[in-house]
């Protein structure tokens, strides 16, 4: 199966690790992954932000970059919901560019979706001997549904201790330029979360989007958890091979 | 006497910033939404056809709001075939002015009130008080609110931001008669607004009230209220005034056996509403009232997207499970609207020209909790990105917006940012200059990765 990794801006410029993890988990269970250079950003910062003409731009871009491949997959919840759930709302019915984008969104898929629903896999392989606690963000969890997909994944993966997260549920705060547009009640959202965290006493805070992790992992590393950060991708990439080399990061 | 909102000063982030800071607001907020909101999630979860409830809810109010003029004339001549009165207010100013000639025509100086949210709205109370007229708050939070001389700051319980010790302290000061011994259990608290409402509603001439539902077919006016005190408003007095939105309406009376499900379990958490009222016209020796208040919903239901705000019944589910609100509070939303629901409704009610009105579509982190609440399908976050679209940018944001989808729109481009950026990883300070401090404030950054994704993969892939 020939399937384009949608790396997603935010992982391409700061969690390279996480789109290592991707390609590296995605061959290992036998898929051919490309990944066409000309993507960079879905839009969502833009559209969300209220600056719908620069986002409708990269929205282009996306549906062009993509076209003709049997699967597209994204290790971001929120960034594969603003692709299947908002672009649709970007265009006019009946255009050209809605028929691009009902051509290539029912191909776009979060990394649990495509591991699970489309390659019908739910034990990966993984060895990762550490206690995890997940976090479900609000675009995986209410904008994609995907349920307990990834907590599924995290049991099957030999030596992981999952811990529930308490009020797991409830946004972190980060919510794109919400984080600095509302800093003193998105840091509020985001104390609170890592609270839960920390009453999990897990080492390792897994979630399918960096860019909530980012923003609840500073919040940790500021307070001086010494809780770590990993997205899905990177846990499910480890091995017994890879956890003897040290982190995957 | 409560002040109103209409003018207020600040934004959502500054109102919102002191409002994080107040451990009494934090604690009480977090428990009384968390309790309604676990009474919510329980009442609505054992219905198996809730999601059929939402669809048919939705629906109604849909098909309502496409022939609202039709049902409005309706509406109009049952009430009038029934004996009452019907008035049309374009805006605050015209329903104030109609009502208080129409008290002023009774020859009376005081009213009594049921909870209304649109006459809060308009800021009745105060056109009221300076033609001479008191207007007596008769639901408890509404009182609380009131006599602390305080604003609402929830839709439902009007005085979340209250405990109990504060509300024995506003009784004892400003509420008479009161007993000396008050206590601050809720049973005491309850029983000396009582003492105190009774006479009220036994001396006054007047009511006004507002309505959850009109019904078009009949001209019946619906309220729901829990303690009674509405229908000591709506039977008592000789004269009763209603102002209702115009888009309360429902079609007919089978409509409303969907909302008398879909409100008490969205609202209060409960299976069956504790007091319903329902009037059709007026009765021997009673006047009564309709004011049909507009006051902007025209202008909201000529937007193709906002349109939806106006299927709202006002149960405040999406309040109780906002994470925002629970942290900044009603009065941060500076509305009688607050919470996810004010953020789309006032900046469409009120426009977005005020830096409050305009501050609003942003307070939301977009986490959908409201949209799933919603006992009639309001798509909240998707209003909120429209209205952000339409908003006057600030000229810094507008360039560095600009100049980020510049970056984005061409991999070269992006490529070479991402390089200077892997180049400075070392000396990019903890802590960052200017508007990007609201993250280093109280966030570490992530560290900057030596290259970046795409640079591996030409390294790795390509070679």
């Amino acid at each position: 199966m020939r399937v384009a990794l949608f790396i997603t801006c935010v992982n391409d410029t700061l969690f390279p690790g996480t789109g290592k993890a991707v390609v590296s988990l995605l061959r290992r269970l036998g898929c051919e992954v490309d990944f066409p250079t000309a993507q960079t950003c879905c839009g969502q910062m833009h559209v969300n932000t209220g600056y719908r003409q620069e986002g409708v731009r990269l929205a282009r871009r996306f549906t062009e970059v993509f076209a003709g491949y049997d699967a597209v997959v994204a290790p971001s919840g929120s960034c594969a919901a603003m692709v299947r759930e908002q672009y649709p709302k970007l265009v006019r019915p009946g255009s050209r560019g809605a028929a691009a984008i009902a051509e290539v969104t029912p191909k776009v898929y979060e990394l649990s979706e495509f591991l699970l629903d489309v390659l019908k896999v739910d034990d990966v392989g993984a060895y990762f001997p550490h206690r995890v606690t997940y976090h479900p963000t609000c675009h995986s969890l209410r904008g994609l549904h995907l349920g307990d997909r990834p907590t599924r994944l995290l049991q099957n993966v030999r030596g992981l201790e999952l811990v529930p997260l308490p009020a797991a549920d409830e946004c972190c705060g980060f919510g794109g330029t919400f984080s600095v547009k509302n800093p003193a009640v998105s840091a509020a959202m985001g104390a609170d979360k890592a609270r839960s965290v920390l009453d999990t006493g897990a080492e390792v805070l897994c979630a399918a989007d960096n860019s909530c992790l980012m923003h609840i992992g500073g919040t940790l590393s500021r307070q001086r958890t010494g809780v770590r950060i990993m997205h899905l991708a990177e846990i499910l990439a480890s091995t017994e091979a890879s956890s003897q080399g040290g982190d995957a990061q | 006497m409560s002040a109103t909102f209409i003018g207020m000063p600040g934004n959502f982030p500054q109102n919102a910033a002191k409002a994080v800071q107040n451990s009494q607001l934090r604690y009480n907020l977090r428990k009384a939404t968390h309790t309604i909101r676990g009474k919510r999630a329980n009442v609505v979860n054992e219905l198996p056809d809730w999601q059929e409830l939402r669809a048919a809810g939705k629906a109604i109010k849909d098909d309502t709001l496409r022939h609202l003029d039709r049902y409005l004339v309706q509406m109009e001549e049952a009430v009038t075939r029934a004996g009452g009165h019907v008035h049309w207010a374009r805006d605050a100013d015209e329903a104030n002015r109609i009502v208080t000639r129409l008290v002023q025509a009774t020859g009376e100086s005081e009213v009594v009130k049921v909870k209304s949210m649109a006459t809060q709205e308009i800021g009745l109370n105060e056109a009221l008080a300076a033609q001479g007229i008191t207007a007596y708050e008769t639901d408890l939070a509404e009182l609380i609110v009131q006599l602390g001389d305080d604003f609402p700051s929830h839709i439902l319980v009007p005085a979340i931001h209250r405990n109990r010790a504060e509300i024995r302290e506003i009784f004892l000061d400003k509420m008479r008669p009161v007993p000396a011994d008050l206590t601050d259990e809720p049973r005491a608290l309850a029983e000396a607004a009582r003492l105190h409402l009774r006479e009220r509603f036994l001396k006054s001439k007047v009511a006004v009230s507002g309505a959850n539902f009109m019904i078009a077919e009949t001209g019946t006016l619906v309220v729901l209220e829990s303690e009674g005190n509405g229908r000591m408003c709506l039977t008592l007095p000789e004269t009763l005034i209603s102002v209702v939105g115009i888009e309360k309406l429902l079609p007919s009376w089978r409509d409303l056996e969907v909302f008398m499900q879909l409100l008490p379990r969205s609202s209060t958490g409960e299976r069956m509403n504790p007091y319903t009222s329902m009037w059709t016209g007026s009765t021997e020796g009673q006047d009564f009232h309709l004011v049909l208040l507009d006051n902007g919903r025209t202008n909201v239901l000529a937007d193709e997207v906002g349109r939806q705000a106006l299927r709202c019944i006002r149960c405040s589910a999406c309040l109780n499970v906002c994470p925002v609100y629970e942290r900044a509070g009603g009065h941060a939303y500076g509305s009688v609207y607050p919470g996810p629901i004010g953020a789309i409704l006032t900046p469409q009610l009120r426009g977005m020209s005020s830096e409050l009105d305009a501050s609003l579509p942003y307070a939301s982190s977009l986490c959908g909790a409201c949209y799933e609440v919603c006992p009639v399908a309001i798509d909240i976050p998707e209003v909120l990105v429209d209205l952000r679209a339409k908003v006057h940018h600030a000229p810094a944001e507008r360039a560095g917006m600009r100049v980020a989808g510049w970056i984005l729109n061409d991999e070269v481009r992006l490529s070479k940012a991402q390089r200077l950026a892997s180049r400075f990883r070392k000396v990019v300070p903890k802590r960052l200059p200017g508007p990007l401090s609201a993250w280093t404030d109280t966030r570490d950054l992530p560290e900057i990765p030596e290259e970046s994704f795409r640079d591996w993969w030409e390294r790795n892939e390509r070679a």
